[in-house]
């Protein structure tokens, strides 16, 4: 401010006579509303501060040690019903080689599903049920590593006709799931049947407090759990490390962030996630199964068509029946021993009710 | 400068139009001296520079008292008699000087190409969003993945990159037949790609009247915005690029402007406001008010099937590329179309051929005042108002001038006379052959590095279907568009690990995505071959070798089952092919108890059955799933590596596959 330019102008500062403008102290307003609003900003900050201070240190936040389980069995079970059932295309007569079998999978699926008392048991009218097949490869449908989208389709009809609001089919993809949930063929068939299907987006994950043995706190793909009622429609396939994979390993799909270490302890994660996710219903896919090379397999003379649908209410039993399919022994499986010793069902699946038809 | 050269006498060129700025020809006298002046009052017209006025068509005020009848009249008097009616309708707003109305074809015209720009803009932005695969709810299981849109058709249009790798690969590659309809459109009407079409020149109109301050409204505008010596480096750039082209290097990519467009909104952009978008709608997610969430849920789906990747896509050092374009945008503040007129070696090619085109501009001299409307919005920097010649090579056709003239001065028709018109770019031959020289000169200065023929970096994994890397280096032009497309996030713009002469072109980083097994749109979307159109078939090897682009390594030190003692082989579980590359040795093996034994004695050993993963070189495509999937996290135990690759006969690794005639 130089001289030159003349006095500025004031300020409301009282310009007492004798002295230049420059120099003359602030009136007393002006020097109060200044001091006032320093003392104010420093308050401000010093609480505000103070609020969110952090002490340092490397105190692990303990999260809250409540369980969380999703468990959507059907509580009352008539004992004139099936607990697991077999549904299996009759056996062609000798020297018939057409390639077409004696039942469509809807059929098998129907039969099976009838058997445990029908999918009114199940559903009821106004639920909003999730179907959860196992879309994790991208692979066509005669590769058999995902479910077949004809069993999915026939279990989405079969919730319809029981009278649900609405049918959602999500899984949680291994590979891209755009191509996934497209080649599976699932995407097709379940729109065609008016069935929501929902990408594991990544905004769909919230962390859910599992408490298992080696899974703790992991991101949950809320589709597959924001339900009423849920049923399992896995596929029966070869897994190189698991050895068999069906009802119980296909909660993986329920997880998101980074599953590639829940194998060092395969077996154990498939339980937890089994004691978290109790579904209604497993229905599991086994018209063809990939009895090799899983589970990704790949090659078409890896898989096999057995034209077979298991339904069960006990995903235990439904894995230890399931496993022979593909000449594995329920011994042979420790995580089907877990689940039985944590009280998730029986692999002694003969001293259920069991119906074959 | 303040009075106004007698219109009566022979009209020279205004000093200050020609003295100050060299590359304006002098015009010729007979142009300007033929028409009779039907005005011959010498009015001092005080020239508008030194008040700043705003840029928008409303006119700095002093350059109305030109024209006798309405001199002493206010500017929104009814106009003098000798002019031509108002036109009804479009022109309503009343123009100063005579007050002349533009013609209703160049108002047409005008609108016509802002209408031209949001479509073409819009359409770009359409076929970036939609270059990525979401899936379909109607497509068979069996049907072959592609992308229902031709995403890539801007580049395919695009004669400079036609041209580029034209020389240097002798030949024009599939749709980049297309370019050569661009160009037959700039030989009809010049330019217009520039003003009405390009993506990039309409953010950069955008910008170039979004940003000036003081310094760009006004007087300094008109002077940015006259014909400028430094407008000739797009000329140069342009040969250089053409030349080593030539050479066998398609650098010139990194400056075609719908490469940058797709590059830096695509690689940048995109991502960047997704992230944002994750952010605050995540945030809103966890919000307790129900409507709240719903509506961020749903604003998410809606983004995520119509607009976004499936998830977050990073790239490699990407904030280079987001820089770059921030800068070239933030220069529309000092030269307004810095980029356009100045860089743009596209503009340039159009520019070079727009001396064949049959619409132009004439210019009635006599009749300017020199008001400068023209100059305030000229996209081109073209040189439009009356007393120098226009200059053709460097008009966007934007129809701006034509508009703001209210002398009627400029007009645009078919086949005009050219007298007062230069046609060819004004470049000056040494310039231009040293430019042409510095062309010739990259290549070779280039590959003396030591990242080509030695040396090689073994992380240059290229995409599949990707041909030689030589020929790789004369078709790729760093469009990104197989960066956008692929499904994993699995390419990325290198930065040097391909050497200079690589900056930019594809590479793919397994760890942050793996190459998709039955995916093929990277090549889709290629519009120079650099990475070929291979079917699913080809890739995945069925009934034939596969494609391979690279080969898997353990670290025996880092791998699980190798030095841990524990289970894993998620990468066996994700190896695509069949049979797998990665097979595994079924071991006991001996694991010591953590805790000593009881009493000081030394702690136990127990046998653990264990798989250990090995790869079969001959079946291993390079694909990175493995990579992508090992839980060691900071630097996995299994790693790709580009040696073994199927497009080199040089790169490999196995004894059969070794080709001995081919120089290594």
């Amino acid at each position: 401010m130089s001289p030159e330019k003349g006095p500025p102008p004031s300020s409301g500062v009282a310009d007492k006579p004798g002295r230049e403008p420059e120099v003359a102290p602030p009136s007393r307003r002006d020097a109060l509303l200044r001091l006032g609003s320093m003392a104010g900003v420093l308050g401000a900050s010093a609480a505000g501060a103070r609020l969110v201070w952090d002490k340092g240190g490397f105190d692990v936040v303990q999260s809250a040690a409540v369980r969380q389980v999703r468990d959507y069995r059907i509580k009352e079970r008539d004992a004139e019903h099936a607990q697991l059932a077999i549904a299996r295309a009759a056996s062609k007569e000798e020297g018939d080689d057409s390639p077409r079998p004696l039942a469509t999978p809807e059929q098998l699926v129907r039969r099976a599903v009838d058997a445990l008392g029908g999918m009114a048991k199940f559903v009821s009218r106004g639920d909003v049920v999730v179907i959860k097949p196992n879309i994790g490869w991208d692979r066509m449908p005669i590769h058999a590593a995902n479910t077949n989208p004809e069993v999915v389709a026939a279990v989405i009809k079969l919730a319809h006709e029981a009278g649900a609001k609405r049918v959602v089919v999500a899984d949680g993809s291994c590979n891209d799931p755009n191509r996934c949930f497209q080649r599976s063929g699932i995407w097709r068939a379940s729109y065609q049947l008016g069935a929501e299907v929902i990408l594991p987006q990544e905004h769909r994950f919230r962390t859910m407090r599992l408490k298992g043995d080696v899974l703790d706190e992991w991101p949950i793909f809320t589709t597959l759990v924001d339900a009423d009622k849920v049923i399992n429609v896995p596929v029966a396939k070869h897994h190189n490390l698991a050895k068999y994979t069906a009802a119980m390993k296909n909660w993986y799909g329920v997880l998101g962030g980074r599953r590639n270490r829940l194998h060092q302890n395969i077996d154990t994660s498939i339980a937890d996630l089994a004691t978290f996710m109790r579904p209604t219903l497993v229905v599991v896919d086994a018209w063809r199964v990939l009895v090799r090379n899983g589970p990704q397999g790949g090659n078409i003379d890896d898989a096999k068509d057995m034209h077979t649908v298991i339904a069960s209410v006990d995903q235990v039993a439904a894995d230890a029946y399931g496993c022979s399919l593909i000449g594995q022994r329920r011994e042979n499986l420790p995580y089907l021993e877990m689940g039985e010793k944590r009280g998730l069902g029986t692999m002694r699946w003969e001293n259920l009710r069991v119906k074959e038809v | 400068m303040d009075a106004h050269p007698s219109r009566s006498e022979s009209v020279e060129p205004i000093p200050w139009k020609t003295g100050r700025v060299g590359v304006v020809p002098a015009l010729d006298m007979e142009t300007t001296s033929t028409p009779p002046v039907p005005v011959p009052v010498p009015v001092p017209v005080p020239v508008p520079a030194p008040a700043p006025a705003p840029a928008s068509a409303s006119a700095p005020a002093p350059a109305s008292a030109s024209a006798p009848a309405s001199a002493t009249a206010p500017a929104h008097a009814p106009p003098p008699a000798h002019a031509p009616p108002p036109a009804p309708a479009l022109a309503k707003k009343k123009l100063p000087g005579s007050g002349i109305p533009p013609r209703r074809i160049a108002v047409v015209l005008k609108w016509a190409r802002r209408a031209s720009q949001v479509f073409f803009f819009a359409l770009f932005m359409y076929f970036l969003f939609q270059t990525g695969f979401r899936g379909s709810f109607a497509a068979r299981a069996d049907a072959p993945v592609r992308l229902p849109l031709p995403v890539e058709g801007f580049l395919l249009a695009d004669p400079f990159v036609a041209a580029m790798t034209l020389l240097s690969t002798h030949s024009v590659y599939r749709g980049l037949l297309w370019s050569i309809g661009l160009l037959a459109l700039t030989m009809l009407v010049g330019r217009v790609f520039c003003g009405w079409i390009c993506p990039f020149g309409t953010l950069h109109h955008f910008f170039a009247w979004l940003l000036p301050s003081r310094r760009g409204r006004g007087g300094p505008r008109v002077e940015a915005n006259k014909t400028h010596a430094y407008q000739r480096a797009k000329y140069y750039l342009l040969y250089a690029f053409l030349i080593a082209g030539l050479g066998g290097s398609a650098i010139g990519g990194l400056f075609d402007p719908i490469c940058i467009a797709v590059r830096s909104i695509g690689l940048g952009v995109i991502p960047g406001v997704q992230y944002l978008s994750h952010r605050t709608l995540g945030a809103a997610q966890v919000v307790q008010v129900r409507a709240v969430q719903g509506a961020a849920d749903h604003a998410q789906d809606w983004l995520a099937q119509t607009v976004w990747q499936s998830k977050q896509f990073y790239f490699h050092q990407t904030w280079f590329i987001v820089f770059l374009l921030v800068a070239v945008l933030f220069a529309n503040r000092f030269i307004p179309r810095f980029w356009c007129r100045v860089l743009c070696p596209l503009g340039a090619f159009l520019g070079v051929f727009a001396r064949f085109a049959l619409f132009g501009m004439t210019k009635d001299h006599a009749k300017c005042t020199d008001c400068n409307l023209c100059l305030v919005h000229c996209q081109g920097a073209d040189s439009p108002q009356g007393g120098v010649k226009w200059r053709q090579d460097e008009c966007h056709m934007c129809m701006n001038c034509e508009n703001a003239c209210p002398e009627d001065v400029i007009k645009f028709t078919f086949l005009p006379n050219r007298r007062s018109t230069v046609t060819v770019p004004d470049t000056q031959r040494r310039t231009a052959l040293a430019a042409v020289g510095a062309g010739a000169m990259f290549l070779p200065a280039a590959r003396v590095a030591d990242t080509l023929d030695v040396n090689y970096h073994s992380k240059v994994i290229r995409p599949p279907g990707a041909v030689e890397e030589r020929a790789f280096l004369e078709r790729c032009i760093r469009c990104a568009e197989c960066m956008k497309v692929c499904p994993n996030n699995a390419l990325h713009p290198a930065f040097f690990e391909a050497g200079v002469e690589g900056l930019w072109t594809p590479i793919l980083i397994a760890r942050v995505g793996y190459c998709e097994y039955s995916c093929v749109l990277c090549g889709q979307v290629c519009p120079t071959g650099a990475i070929q159109k291979i079917t699913e078939k080809e890739k995945m090897g069925l009934g034939q070798p596969p494609i391979k682009i690279g080969t898997a390594f353990y670290d025996h030190g880092r791998c699980l089952p190798w030095s841990m003692q524990t289970p894993c082989i998620v990468c066996e579980e994700f190896c695509p092919t069949s049979p797998k590359a990665i097979w595994v040795e079924e071991v006991d093996a001996p694991v010591r108890d953590s805790k000593p034994g009881p009493n000081g004695a030394p702690p136990a050993y127990k046998s653990v059955h264990l798989q250990r993963p090995h790869v079969d070189p001959s079946l291993c495509i390079g694909c990175g799933a493995c990579e992508k999937v090992c839980p060691v996290q900071d630097q996995p135990a299994v790693y790709v590596t580009n040696v073994g690759e199927t497009r080199s006969k040089t790169n490999v690794i196995l004894l059969e596959n070794t080709n001995y005639n081919q120089k290594s």
